[in-house]
């Protein structure tokens, strides 16, 4: 079930929480929110769930429209909000239960599904607790199995692993990456380790706005523009090879990383490549080159680049 | 239906989880039969086989206990959070409102099944007016019906108990006395206006077994507005 939004605009006071912003996320996707706090992620995640209402624009989750159609919505979707609110006072299973049943699922079908789910998520050993006496972990586990007890083609996530411990946190991202292959899935995180993990797109959002949209290589190549190489080059004086490599007609620029061991940082010009000219200058020369390995922009530069203009 | 119920249900067992309602059902019989039997103006006092000083103490003890009950309703989920996850089911805020209401009708009305026992006791010790006790029940649940749609209503504006609590109370004072004490010291049409508007002109004219279009009216508009009012304020939460 794809979601589309479209110009979703939601204004507090005179701040725009959310500007103008359109997308599409197609079935199978999983889409991976990213953005500074505040910059709009769990607003749009809450008008996608049809909790809030836009100032201005249009959703649709499949062919239902947030404004005609919200009960259709809210059948189809799985919500597991930021703070992971929970009935503290309720053991799990009773929990699980009341949702199913607010979940329309069938009553005869109401005991498998909550087995299914304590399964799925882990909560055998604990599930006849009350919500209060779970640690963090199982809480955000709990949170999760009410987002999918009723089979949902959507989920929206907001921060699914935040308060785990890196165990929990690689389980839960399998669990994510299982469920996304048959469903549409977003999620919102700051962890941009996270997000590549588990995402097959990125969108980046700012002060309420999308300031990039695609794969991590895509975000990458697009972020980086020029090649740099770090060359080592070894059995050779440093300020001939520098000479040397500078003369190079793709070379923009070189620059010493290390004077002591040789290790150079090469920028090609717009477009170009220098890791040949390079080898057969070193082949030439008679240089031993130990070391060629492109740079690559680290997807914590690209958001911070983007996200502090 | 069914959601309404799903959500009644989970209500009334967190007032039992809660021991709320063990709280409530005991103070409340304590009080009601502290003072029906034992101390006042009590059934040995006035010497008649009526249940009348019941209803009168009834009519104050909910009066109080009803915005302790309902104070939680909205506010506690406001602060959590746990509103979010309700509102994104597939329920309409009103089955949500009204669920909310039913659960706390009920549990006074299983409250007021409790006090069957005087009634039983009173009509074992004289010719007791049945109809009149059939209405004084009838008029007590209009008159708690009409309390937890005004507590709902002053839950839901906060996510603050207290708050809810104290509003719910302060609305309640000017039905509960207020208006129609006002309407004692005016004239005219002020007056007679007040004395509409107050829940005890209302109450005392069911509890004597007399039943009114205009005092059904009363009530059922009262508990609409206190509903209304509430689903507003979801509905104004999601702006």
């Amino acid at each position: 079930m794809d979601i589309v939004v479209k110009n979703l605009t939601k204004v507090y006071g005179n701040q725009r929480a959310v500007d103008d912003v359109s997308f599409r996320v197609k079935t199978g996707e999983v889409l991976g929110f990213l953005g500074p706090n505040g910059a709009g992620k769990t607003t749009t995640m809450k008008a996608i769930t049809t909790y809030l209402n836009p100032t201005a624009g249009e959703i649709f989750v499949g062919d239902y429209s947030i404004h005609e159609h919200p009960e259709e919505i809210k059948k189809r979707i799985g919500y597991l909000p930021e703070s992971n609110p929970l009935y503290q006072e309720m053991p799990i299973i009773d929990y699980l239960k009341f949702v199913a049943r607010l979940q329309n699922i069938d009553s005869s079908k109401i005991e498998d599904k909550i087995r299914e789910m304590v399964d799925v998520c882990g909560l055998e050993g604990e599930k006849h607790k009350k919500i209060s006496e779970l640690s963090k972990g199982y809480r955000q586990r709990v949170g999760l199995a009410q987002a999918l007890i009723h089979d949902p083609d959507v989920l929206i996530l907001d921060e699914p692993t935040s308060g785990l411990d890196p165990n929990q946190i690689v389980e839960i991202r399998e669990l994510i990456k299982k469920i996304g292959r048959e469903k549409t899935v977003i999620l919102s995180s700051h962890i941009l380790a996270e997000v590549e993990a588990t995402c097959d797109r990125i969108m980046i959002i700012n002060k309420g706005k999308i300031v990039a949209d695609g794969t991590s290589e895509e975000l990458r190549k697009h972020a980086q523009g020029n090649e740099i190489l770090r060359i080592r080059i070894e059995e050779a004086p440093p300020d001939d090879i520098f000479e040397k490599l500078r003369t190079i007609d793709t070379v923009d620029l070189v620059d010493f990383i290390n004077k002591e061991e040789n290790t150079f940082e090469v920028h090609s010009k717009k477009e170009m490549s220098s890791r040949k000219q390079i080898f057969n200058l070193c082949v030439e020369n008679h240089w031993i080159l130990t070391e060629m390995s492109p740079i690559e922009t680290k997807l914590e530069d690209i958001f911070r680049e983007l996200t502090l203009s | 239906m069914k959601q309404i119920w799903v959500i009644t249900k989970r209500e009334l067992q967190s007032f039992f989880d809660s021991l709320t309602a063990y709280i409530m059902l005991i103070a409340f019989l304590g009080f009601s039969g502290f003072f029906t039997w034992l101390f006042g103006s009590d059934i040995f006092f006035i010497k008649q086989a009526s249940l009348q000083s019941f209803f009168g103490v009834a009519y104050w003890t909910l009066f109080f206990f009803i915005p302790a009950l309902t104070m939680r309703q909205f506010a506690e989920e406001n602060k959590t959070g746990t509103i979010e996850l309700l509102l994104t089911r597939p329920v309409n805020d009103w089955q949500v409102v009204f669920g909310k209401f039913l659960a706390t009708l009920l549990l006074i009305v299983i409250a007021l099944l409790f006090t069957i026992p005087y009634y039983i006791t009173v009509a074992s010790l004289g010719n007791v007016d049945h109809g009149a006790v059939i209405l004084g029940y009838f008029g007590l649940i209009l008159m708690s019906a009409a309390y937890i749609s005004i507590g709902i209503f002053t839950s839901s504006i906060s996510n603050n108990q207290i708050i809810g609590f104290l509003l719910a109370l302060a609305i309640g004072i000017l039905f509960q006395f207020l208006f129609s004490f006002i309407a004692g010291g005016t004239s005219g049409i002020i007056s007679e206006i007040l004395y509409y508007l107050s829940i005890s002109t209302h109450f005392e004219s069911i509890s004597r077994g007399v039943i009114d279009s205009r005092d059904l009216i009363y009530f059922f508009s009262l508990i609409f507005l206190g509903l209304v009012s509430t689903e507003a304020v979801l509905q104004k939460n999601r702006n």
